[in-house]
């Protein structure tokens, strides 16, 4: 094995550690490793399913069902838009098409330059300000097409 | 940090803290999420710079949970004079330091005006002075990262009074008398649910905090969990000390990380006050609590389903022979409450089951914090006796339409509820009123919805949004659902049937007598509301493929009236997909065989030429450019 796979499995052992290797934490497991890689690897599941002593299928039906993982690979940064009720009587809709457009991909996609991932939301919280996106764990509001441009500038 | 060995260590603890802070200054500064989102981080720093460079030391900033006006955010209150600051920014702030902390002035624009009158006081803002804020109150003063704050406005009192005066058995009484019923969506009452789980035989037993918070457009329990966190916290004691519980759990959406956060935070600092653990308070009761994060599926907000994902299981419901009060979690008998639920136990424990059925209609007691988003001009959080009328929240508190346009519409709980027409806008809000109108309590999201929503495009929205949600166990569920799903964005694209208005109402008596949970036995709820009170514009979209809203893309077309287009060119520039031609100085002409209907042409022709209309139906252009 490669010395990065070597360092990825550390990390996931790192945090099945932390949770004492508690079958009943496999979805808490499966958040965490989420979000340190933004993504299930097929290998990163496998060795979960291992150390868990749970069988693959189970880890597969878990990281299916639920909508904050991911089984393919992630941009650099998350660019999250709420189509949750409140932001869609405010125009989300619209919000997204604009959204899509710039990036040049469709919810779910990944830019051809790997820095971002296009994802739909149905409400983050934020419903007082909608339309609301999110970069990452940062929140805009009802960001006009230069805002957006400006604000994507910051991510690399 | 020592333990709170006693009710008397808590009782000194707290007069500590709350002569400590009886001097100077106060700036209370709202970091919730929708203030975070509005640059509250940058209004600290300049702040905190600024109050160090003036040397004012006996100024005490704090970082709070929501305030609930988020959409005038970031807040700051300036404490004890109470002048409210909206939408403050890093640069105001030497201006508001050197008026109104040193010498007690109003900076004039920065407080809310209506009609030329100014509202300076925190609670004499319309959107503040008409609610009745009891959960939310304390989050306008409290930092949620610190307990000894909370501790200092009379926190974990309640629970030591259930300690160390009531019974198990006066405690469930005691909210039994208050009338308390689940904020969750179902209005069940707690004390029943506490009952059951107390008298059944097994010993081991659970009580859980529903914080999934699935409804899309509310966010109550959000900002109770970030800005009152303890609050949630101490409700859970006293109810596992009722229910004779030693283990809980916080079930938290991972879509709030602040809320996140801040629970995590709350419980560790419980535990090193000896608020968590073995003897609490040296009585002989124990308790642990632990946090499970939500991976965004919305029926794992459903009982059943919630407590399957805690276990570490996909999160479905389950089928429900035996009741959760005798085997919930882990086969064990379980509690469960609502975020909202659980945060009213300690005021009642603490000041009786009169004052709390004091607010409110008798059979639905207390306040309840509602989600106002929307078409409406003050959005966020607001706190009302149950039995409000919708047209005080929605006018009074809301300040009414945004823009001046016309109410249409109030959709409230969520995915299972229904749309509300304007003749029903003296309807109260309480639970049985609203279930009698088609739609129901719900968690408390209210979407206001102005003549510019079309009530089928929202029925669709919210069936497409169950389809995506149902996790397709029970037939009629799934197949309902998507039968449903295909009728309705057929005829927002202008391809209904006659008898689709029939068909659809097949289904809904279908999906309710046949689904194993709410999900599917409700999802019908927005269809049937809007076809009572909406038909017409279900049949004008069916038989005239018209969409009064223009809101339904295939049934609407843009138009550049020629008379009143001088040639600008923003359009055509602006435009995504080229669509718009003409030269500079001459009308320009939209070919419709290339316009996908964004509304950018809309947007940008400056007010004083108007020159794009909307139309519905998309026919009637082609009589216009006959002419
Ligand atoms: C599909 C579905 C989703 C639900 N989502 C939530 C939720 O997000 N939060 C919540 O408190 N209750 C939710 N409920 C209601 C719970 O099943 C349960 O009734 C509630 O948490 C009980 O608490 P209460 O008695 O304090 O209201 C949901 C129910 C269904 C059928
Ligand atoms: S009613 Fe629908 S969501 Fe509920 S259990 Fe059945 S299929 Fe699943
Ligand atoms: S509906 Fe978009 S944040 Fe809630
Ligand atoms: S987050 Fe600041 S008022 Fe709601």
């Amino acid at each position: 094995m490669t010395d990065d796979g070597a360092s990825a499995f550390a990390l996931v052992d790192k945090i099945i550690n932390r949770y004492g290797g508690e079958r009943g934490t496999l979805i808490q497991i499966l958040l965490d490793v989420q979000k340190e890689n933004r993504w299930l690897s097929g290998e990163s599941l496998e060795h979960i399913a291992e150390r868990l002593h749970v069988p693959l299928p189970r880890v597969y039906e878990i990281a299916t069902f639920y909508k904050a993982f991911s089984l393919t690979e992630r941009g650099r940064h998350l660019v999250t838009v709420c189509l949750g009720t409140a932001c869609h009587v405010r125009g989300a809709p619209t919000l997204l098409d604009r959204i899509s457009r710039k990036l040049g991909v469709k919810s779910g996609g990944t830019s051809s330059d790997g820095r971002f991932t296009l994802l739909t939301v149905n409400c983050m919280g934020c419903c007082a300000l909608g339309p609301v996106i999110a970069i990452d764990e940062s929140y805009f509001s009802n960001p006009s097409n230069s805002d957006f441009d400006r604000i994507l500038g910051q991510y690399k | 940090m020592n333990k709170l060995a006693s009710a008397q260590d808590l009782e000194n603890l707290r007069q500590r803290v709350a002569e400590g802070n009886k001097a100077g200054v106060t700036l209370s500064l709202c970091c919730g999420t929708g203030c975070g989102a509005n640059g509250s981080k940058k209004v600290f720093d300049a702040l905190s710079a600024e109050l160090a460079k003036r040397g004012l030391r006996n100024v005490t900033v704090k970082r709070t949970g929501c305030h609930g006006f988020c959409e005038r955010g970031p807040i700051l209150i300036v404490f004890p004079s109470e002048i409210c600051y909206l939408s403050v920014t890093p640069e105001r702030i030497p201006e508001i330091v050197s008026k109104t902390v040193e010498n007690g002035l109003v900076v004039e624009d920065l407080v809310w005006r209506d009609g030329g009158k100014l509202f300076a006081r925190h609670s004499e803002i319309p959107f503040y002075a008409h609610q009745k804020r009891r959960l939310l109150a304390n989050n306008t003063v409290l930092d949620p990262t610190d307990i000894n704050d909370y501790i200092g406005c009379g926190g974990y009192a309640a629970l030591a009074r259930a300690l160390f005066s009531l019974t198990p058995q006066q405690v469930i009484e005691e909210i039994r008398k208050a009338g308390l019923r689940g904020r969750g969506g179902g209005g069940f009452p707690t004390a029943t649910k506490w009952e059951a789980t107390r008298s059944a035989a097994d010993p081991v037993k659970y009580v859980v905090v529903n914080g999934d918070e699935g409804d899309p457009g509310a966010y109550m329990d959000r900002s109770l969990l970030e800005g009152n966190p303890h609050s949630v916290l101490e409700g859970l004691l006293i109810g596992a000390y009722a229910v004779g519980a030693a283990q809980g759990y916080f079930y938290i959406r991972q879509e709030y990380p602040l809320a996140l956060e801040n629970a995590r935070r709350a419980i560790a600092q419980a535990e090193e006050k000896g608020l968590l653990g073995d003897n609490i308070l040296g009585s002989p009761f124990s308790f642990r609590v632990g946090i499970h994060q939500g991976a965004g599926a919305f029926v794992s907000g459903e009982s059943s389903a919630l407590l399957s994902a805690i276990e570490g299981h996909v999160g479905e419901p389950r089928l429900k022979y035996v009741r959760m009060s005798e085997s919930g979690l882990r086969g064990k008998p379980t509690t469960l409450n609502n975020v909202e639920t659980w945060a009213n136990v300690p005021l009642i424990v603490a000041k009786g089951a009169d004052w709390f059925s004091s607010a409110g209609t008798a059979a639905s007691t207390g306040t309840k914090i509602f989600s106002l988003v929307g078409k409406v001009r003050n959005t966020g959080l607001v706190e009302v006796p149950m039995g409000a009328t919708l047209r005080q929240i929605v006018f009074d508190i809301g300040g009414g339409m945004q823009n001046g346009k016309t109410f249409k519409a109030v959709q409230t709980g969520g995915p299972s509820g229904g749309c509300i027409p304007a003749q029903h806008l003296d309807a109260k809000v309480d639970f049985d009123t609203l279930a009698g109108l088609g739609s129901m309590m719900g968690s408390g999201g209210m979407i206001v919805m102005d003549d510019d929503s079309c009530m089928v495009d929202v029925a669709r929205y919210f069936v497409d949004f169950l389809k995506e949600e149902s996790c397709g166990k029970c037939l009629p569920c799934r197949e309902g659902i998507s039968e449903m799903s295909s009728i309705l964005n057929r005829i927002v694209k202008g391809q209904g049937k006659p008898d689709d208005l029939d068909f659809l109402e097949d289904i809904a008596v279908l999906l309710s007598e046949a689904s194993l949970c709410g999900l599917g036995s409700s999802a019908a709820n927005p269809v049937m509301s809007t076809l009572r009170y909406f038909r017409k514009e279900y049949e004008e979209h069916i038989f005239q493929k018209r969409c009064s809203a223009l809101a339904c893309k295939s049934l609407i077309a843009f138009h550049i009236a020629a008379a009143k287009c001088t040639g600008c060119g923003l359009c055509r520039k602006q435009c995504p997909v080229c669509a718009i031609g003409g030269v500079a100085k001459s009308a320009h002409r939209i070919d419709q065989a290339l316009c996908i209907k964004c509304g950018v042409c809309l947007e940008v022709c400056p007010s004083k030429f108007g020159a794009v209309t909307k139309m519905s139906p998309a026919s009637s252009l082609a009589n216009l450019q006959k002419q």
